[in-house]
């Protein structure tokens, strides 16, 4: 699905911070991305996110190679690629209901036909109560269970999350990573970058380890 | 597929989905109001200019229609000769030159009141040289031979002058072509104006819903989409400004109008009539200025787009 080789990335003319990075996301995969803080977790989820470009190496995405797609390919790329952020990142003047069916929206598809699907998943996910909210009056975990939603809504068949528990309890925590699991079982790859060891013990997964800028893999 | 998150809610809808989806960018997000100000102003200004170049070119058609449907004979007295056979031998070339519907001369003193108003009244005019004037009107559309009839003019009354008023009817010309070409710099840079300010009100709208920019690109949104959702509301805001300018100009149009019509009849009003031609743009002028608006809102919604394709451009490459 996704395949690195000798990627590296440097910002400016500075030292490299990530080097020779040669991976592959699997169909039907779950991985932990881990490392310590700016180790480049962050960097590297940007670049299987295509908002980043590799300052040299080849990523390919799909069987495509990212280097050579334009803007709508790489559009039509990212909608088959979900991400969810620690900071949730929801357009506060929308609802939760708009919040989550906006990858639909975007895709030009009528309110009517993609009504059902989203108060499906959004009483999945436990927030058929708050369909109605706005982003400010939600709290962190039903913030990031909308955000989770809205990653899931356009059947992603990837999904990467960027420190998802970081700003909830660790009960929480477990909850969302368990939400994370059920998601990889319908069929989505999941990658969760993640510097919560704790979080990681919980389920026994592939961990991908960033260390001065190389990338270790454990499966 | 089994709910993985226990939120012990009994599954009711109680907060429905909405009927009509919120915008995506929200309107209160776009300075809207300085900017329909500002469009209002300039599509006033254009709609001025536009009404004044085609009262210009309207009246500057009128005139050199109505001047070049007659010519003039002057006959100066001249000593030694009858300046009344004269008149009657200049007639009888005018009314011997194909293409002449009515040749009349004054009478004299009908050209003593012609030149009055230089002269003043209550001067005995009729010891005063006073030259005659024979008007000479053509056939609608005629071209009757000037140059033939100068020549005879010349040759059998030396003391008679052709006037065909082409100078006159030159500088008119130039002068309706200066005004258009004034009215079309005038309005090439309220257009200039529309597109720079239009321009640094959507980088300010893109900035200030950076957040939302963003989020519609982790979603896939296309540059497309995205341009779109800002290019709505500055069409609005183009159609909103564009109206209120236009609206106003055509408001002031058309009272001018009605003061032109109150005042016809009095001396005043007729001055202004016969210095100034007619003070009306027509309906072809207030078509035009509902075109404008229609331009300016289009130009607004376009420069917009242009402006969000650069800067989500600018974002692509960094």
């Amino acid at each position: 699905m996704i395949r690195f080789e000798n990627v590296g990335l440097r910002y400016g003319l500075g030292p490299e911070i990530l080097r020779d990075l040669s991976f592959s996301i699997d169909r039907h995969s779950f991985q932990f991305l881990t490392g310590p803080s700016g180790a480049g977790k962050t960097s590297l989820l940007r670049m299987m996110f295509l908002l980043l470009r590799p300052t040299r190496g080849l990523i390919t995405m799909f069987d495509r190679d990212t280097a050579t797609i334009d803007k709508d390919r790489r559009a039509a790329l990212r909608r088959r690629i979900g991400i969810v952020f620690q900071d949730f990142r929801l357009l506060d003047h929308l609802t939760t209901y708009e919040n989550v069916s906006l990858p639909l929206r975007v895709l030009g598809k009528d309110e009517a036909s993609y009504r059902h699907e989203v108060v499906e998943l959004l009483h999945w996910v436990g927030l058929g109560e708050r369909m109605g909210a706005l982003p400010p009056v939600l709290s962190g975990g039903e913030k990031q269970r909308a955000a989770i939603a809205r990653a899931v809504i356009a059947r992603p068949q990837l999904l990467l999350a960027d420190e998802p528990t970081g700003n909830v309890d660790p009960n929480l925590g477990q909850r969302l990573l368990r939400l994370f699991i059920e998601l990889y079982k319908s069929g989505t790859s999941v990658v969760i970058a993640t510097h919560d060891i704790a979080l990681m013990d919980e389920y026994d997964a592939r961990r991908l380890v960033l260390h001065e800028g190389r990338l270790h893999v454990y499966d | 597929m089994a709910e993985p998150w226990d939120a012990g809610s009994s599954g009711s809808m109680h907060a429905l989905a909405p009927e009509v989806p919120s915008p995506i960018v929200p309107s209160g997000s776009i300075a809207g109001r300085a900017l329909t100000a500002v469009i209002a102003i300039l599509t006033f200004l254009a709609a001025l200019t536009t009404g004044a170049m085609m009262m210009v070119v309207g009246s500057a058609s009128d005139w050199q229609s109505d001047v070049s449907r007659e010519v003039t004979i002057q006959v100066r007295p001249v000593s030694g000769r009858d300046i009344d056979a004269d008149v009657r031998a200049a007639i009888d070339i005018a009314q011997g030159t194909a293409g002449i519907a009515q040749v009349r001369a004054f009478t004299k003193q009908e050209s003593a009141q012609l030149i009055e108003p230089w002269l003043g009244s209550g001067l005995v005019l009729s010891d005063l040289p006073i030259p005659r004037m024979i008007v000479v009107k053509l056939l609608s559309g005629a071209r009757p031979d000037f140059a033939a009839m100068g020549k005879t003019l010349a040759a059998k009354v030396p003391s008679a002058t052709l006037d065909d008023h082409r100078g006159w009817i030159a500088r008119m010309r130039a002068m309706a072509e200066t005004a258009v070409a004034i009215g079309a710099a005038i309005l090439a840079l309220v257009l200039a104006v529309t597109v720079l300010s239009v321009t640094f009100a959507t980088r300010g709208a893109m900035a200030t819903n950076q957040a939302i920019v963003e989020v519609l690109h982790y979603v896939g949104a296309t540059d497309s989409f995205i341009a779109k959702q800002f290019q709505r509301h500055f069409l609005l805001l183009g159609l909103k400004g564009g109206a209120i300018g236009g609206g106003a100009a055509i408001a002031l149009f058309g009272l001018i109008e009605a003061i032109n019509v109150w005042l016809l009849g009095t001396p005043g009003g007729d001055e202004a009539a016969a210095l100034f031609g007619s003070f009306s743009v027509g309906i072809p002028g207030y078509i035009a200025i509902l075109v404008l608006i229609v331009l300016m809102a289009v130009a607004t919604a376009l420069t917009s787009r242009r402006t969000v394709n650069q800067t989500l451009d600018r974002i692509e490459r960094e």
